[in-house]
């Protein structure tokens, strides 16, 4: 068979070659892995998201009734809404978010785009991604073994604040989520430590580290943010372990501990994660915007640093998700202040990307469309996060749906969009053929009227005074959240078409070209095939 | 879906009616949520008043940003796609304009913090003069409170279920036995918890304060207005977080003192309740006559 022959001559194993991926240290199949799984998580993700909407359509109990007949013998009561909560946001971020922008096309693109043959520890990418399949079966598992008392699962919301982590849930299933979160950051870890490697030692000749595409820059600054920031969690996270099973007292005020304390640890690693997940997309937006507004991209050394700047600010304003726990006046003064010195670096990136565009001649293809949507409705989401900034005003905002408003438009719409302009953009590199773009954008379009019906009313319940992580509401609250309901039926459809894109393109199969999108496609991976050959830059590229 | 145009006219109903009012300015009861409400309660307390003001501010500013960078997505989308500028320009730099982004957007922060730090520390330091101090304290899933000054001793506040709501009642939101305290009176709350962490929140009054087990939190409000007040708990606590509401009565100086008393004699006294459901019954009928 031809392919046979094709195959020996770069010497790619076959598709069917189990051994291909168990055994893979080939940066491209293992990206390839981590998108199949972003995709799959996000599926279960997704699941749970719609069981909440489904749930606060109405006023009352619909589907956790907690009865023993209908809805509440499949789904439980009030304890497995906020387990499914706790899980959505859990799965999102670790299995979803993280796994497809800095496992999927980190791996992909930052050795091609640095002109490197592979990652540098190409068996150490192999053991990291398959760390995350066996802490998502942790995770999934949890849901399914006793929590609190005899109700199934962990109900405490992702930040996994004690006591009710402690001496709140006595069942296994917490104890399942603290180990799965530590084999996903040992993950996180690893993958943090070859992608610093790689960008630092293999960047092929001529490639200073001023003149690295702007994906690698935020590939980078985001695995400093994991390395630094992912030990405190397991610290975090051990501390857990010990007080509930080993009879410590660190977060137990009776054995002289304080709940505030894993507060601060837990957020010292938690702000910076939330800039871990929008960070790599900043990057992709900056390529999409470049590629079809066919300029480079306006104030590139302004746009890295103001990422280095993002990611250090990122490390001292993580308070600001506490302001109610009655910490001293000027601390909260000294966080009020920093954390709105982050709208700086954000407004240059904003303004840098409408630059870019401007003078420009802009071809509005679909990872075009996904990137202006992400611009716009970052904005959105950066501004409320001025207003949550200031403590005064969060003290009527904390714990309320606008909190639940504000970071959907920055992850919901914001990290998703950018995953959705990389997926785009790369998406005939990476699977070397052509996708529907009729499809595709109609996906856009689902997605972007959907999430803004679901997520703007949020906006309005907030201020209203509706609590987040509730499973019921005060009648008052019913319309804002039957509009929020049908948003995610709009988003629905949106997500039909993505698999619809997805198999339309698998049957169809039209020959992919290495550069899909002319003159503006300047970095390295354009230069290639697509798909790339299963090993590139034998030979390495000069770059001038 | 049963019923779509059933639905759809709902839809449009409170659409409508969420816009007259508001531009009518008439929104809202006090004290509680409204359906199709855009923003906040309405405020009774010093600081609430103060958190909307503030926040008004900070709306016109955001949704100025936001439609300027609109204004400027839309203007290079329709002035630079590719029919109307087939060649692109190759300018990618110009200092004096990154100045301006980044000068300009640190002034609309200073001026945003000039108003911000004296609201923060307005809410967190409690007069020197107070009337009293209340103590509340979380459980799963209740409320317990005392009154230390006036050697009330704690009571527990139930969520009334709803197979037992009486008229008047709102579901999820009243209690069986609610806090009281003089108009204009300023109150000192602290707030703690006896398992894991909840959080005592009252939209009108602009109190948020974590009930944390092994701290005593304080902050302070100051009602100015009489009425039924309306709060929920605001920190993930387990099976029954959306279950334990918060009531606060403000009452007339007289009808508190009358409470009190009978309240200090036995904290589930029945004649204390009676007091105030008199006075909730004389101030309605006043309130719909002047209707």
């Amino acid at each position: 068979m031809s392919a046979d022959a094709a195959t020996h001559d770069d010497h790619t194993p076959s598709l069917w070659d189990w051994r291909r991926w168990v055994l893979s240290t080939n940066h491209k199949d293992i990206g390839t892995m981590y998108l199949v799984f972003a995709i799959f998580a996000g599926i279960i993700g997704g699941g749970l998201s719609g069981l909440i909407r489904w749930e606060l359509m109405e006023p009352g109990l619909q589907v956790f009734t907690g009865e023993d007949t209908g809805w509440g013998a499949i789904f439980g009561n009030a304890h497995n809404y906020n387990v499914v909560t706790t899980m959505h946001a859990l799965i999102m971020i670790f299995f979803m978010v993280m796994p497809a922008m800095i496992g999927g096309f980190g791996n992909w693109f930052v050795p091609l785009m640095i002109g490197a043959p592979d990652m540098a520890f190409p068996r150490m990418n192999n053991i990291s991604f398959w760390l995350l399949p066996a802490s998502f079966a942790l995770a999934l598992m949890s849901m399914f073994v006793p929590g609190a008392g005899a109700d199934l699962g962990f109900g405490g919301g992702w930040v996994l604040y004690p006591p009710l982590s402690t001496s709140g849930h006595n069942g296994p299933a917490m104890d399942l989520l603290i180990l799965s979160l530590h084999i996903a950051g040992v993950s996180s870890i690893l993958g943090a430590i070859n992608f610093i490697t790689t960008i630092f030692n293999m960047r092929a000749p001529g490639m200073t580290i001023h003149k690295m595409p702007l994906f690698v820059w935020s590939v980078l600054v985001t695995v400093f943010l994991l390395l630094l920031s992912l030990p405190v969690l397991a610290g975090a996270l051990t501390m857990l372990l010990t007080d509930r099973n080993f009879g410590t007292a660190f977060f137990a005020p009776e054995g002289g501990g304080d709940p505030v304390m894993y507060q601060h640890l837990f957020w010292f690693f938690g702000h910076p994660e939330v800039y871990i997940l929008i960070l790599p997309g900043f990057g992709i937006v900056s390529h999409v915007v470049s590629t079809f507004s066919r300029k480079p991209i306006f104030g590139y050394l302004g746009m890295a640093y103001a990422m280095v700047a993002i990611g250090f600010i990122g490390f001292i304003v993580w308070a600001h998700h506490m302001y109610t726990v009655g910490m001293p006046v000027d601390l909260k003064a000294y966080f009020v202040a920093a954390t709105m010195v982050i709208a700086v670096p954000t407004g240059i990136k904003i303004f840098s990307w409408i630059a870019t565009m401007w003078g420009g001649s802009i071809e509005f293809r679909t990872p075009m469309m996904w990137a202006i949507g992400f611009i716009f409705l970052f904005t959105v989401g950066g501004v409320t996060g001025v207003v949550l900034a200031n403590a005064g005003v969060d003290q009527s905002l904390h714990d309320t749906y606008y909190v639940v408003a504000h970071f959907h438009y920055v992850l919901s719409l914001g990290a998703v969009f950018a995953i959705f302009a990389g997926w785009y953009y790369w998406f005939e590199k990476i699977f070397g053929v052509k996708y529907n773009s009729f499809l595709a954008r109609a996906q856009f379009f689902f997605f972007f009227i959907g999430a803004n019906v679901i997520f703007f009313p949020q906006h309005f319940l907030g201020l209203n005074g509706m609590p987040r992580r509730y499973v019921d509401y005060p009648d008052a609250f019913e319309f804002w959240n039957a509009v929020s309901s049908w948003g995610y039926v709009i988003m629905l459809v949106g997500m039909v078409l993505f698999f619809a894109v997805l198999i339309d393109a698998m049957i169809r199969r039209r020959k992919a070209d290495a550069n899909p999108w002319g003159e503006g496609a300047t970095t390295l991976e354009w230069t290639l095939s697509s798909p790339p050959p299963f090993h590139q830059f034998s030979e390495l590229p000069k770059i001038k | 879906m049963t019923d779509l145009y059933g639905e759809a006219m709902r839809f449009l109903t409170a659409l409508a009616l969420t816009w007259t009012t508001f531009a009518a300015g008439a929104f809202a009861t006090p004290g509680q949520p409204t359906d199709g409400a855009l923003g906040f309660q309405p405020a009774v307390t010093p600081i609430m008043e103060e958190v909307t003001s503030f926040h008004n501010i900070l709306l016109v500013l955001i949704t100025i940003i936001t439609l300027f960078v609109m204004g400027l997505l839309i203007y290079v989308m329709i002035r630079y796609n590719r029919k109307a500028n087939p060649t692109p320009s190759k300018n990618s730099h110009n200092t004096l304009l990154e100045v301006v982004w980044t000068a300009v957007p640190v002034l609309i922060l200073i001026g945003i913090a000039i108003p911000s730090f004296p609201l923060l520390y307005l809410q967190d330091e409690i007069p020197p003069e107070i009337d009293f101090t209340l103590k509340a304290t979380g459980n799963q899933w209740n409320w317990s409170y005392e009154y230390p000054d006036h050697e009330v001793a704690e009571y527990f506040s139930n969520m009334i279920e709803e197979e037992d709501l009486q008229p008047g009642q709102l579901r999820n939101l009243s209690v069986d036995y609610p806090l009281v305290v003089p108009v204009n009176a300023t109150v000192r709350l602290q707030v703690t918890a006896s398992d894991v962490i909840h959080n005592w929140a009252m939209p009108s009054f602009g109190t948020k304060m974590d009930a944390i087990p092994g701290r005593i939190n304080e902050a302070w409000f100051q009602a100015t207005q009489e009425g039924v007040y309306y709060g929920q708990c605001s920190e993930l606590c387990g099976l029954r977080h959306a279950f334990m509401p918060i009531e606060v009565h403000v009452v007339p100086q007289d009808v508190f003192d009358a409470w009190i008393a009978a309240k200090a004699e036995d904290e589930y006294s029945e004649a204390a309740d009676t007091i105030i459901a008199e006075y909730t019954a004389a101030r309605e009928t006043r309130l719909a006559q002047l209707d």
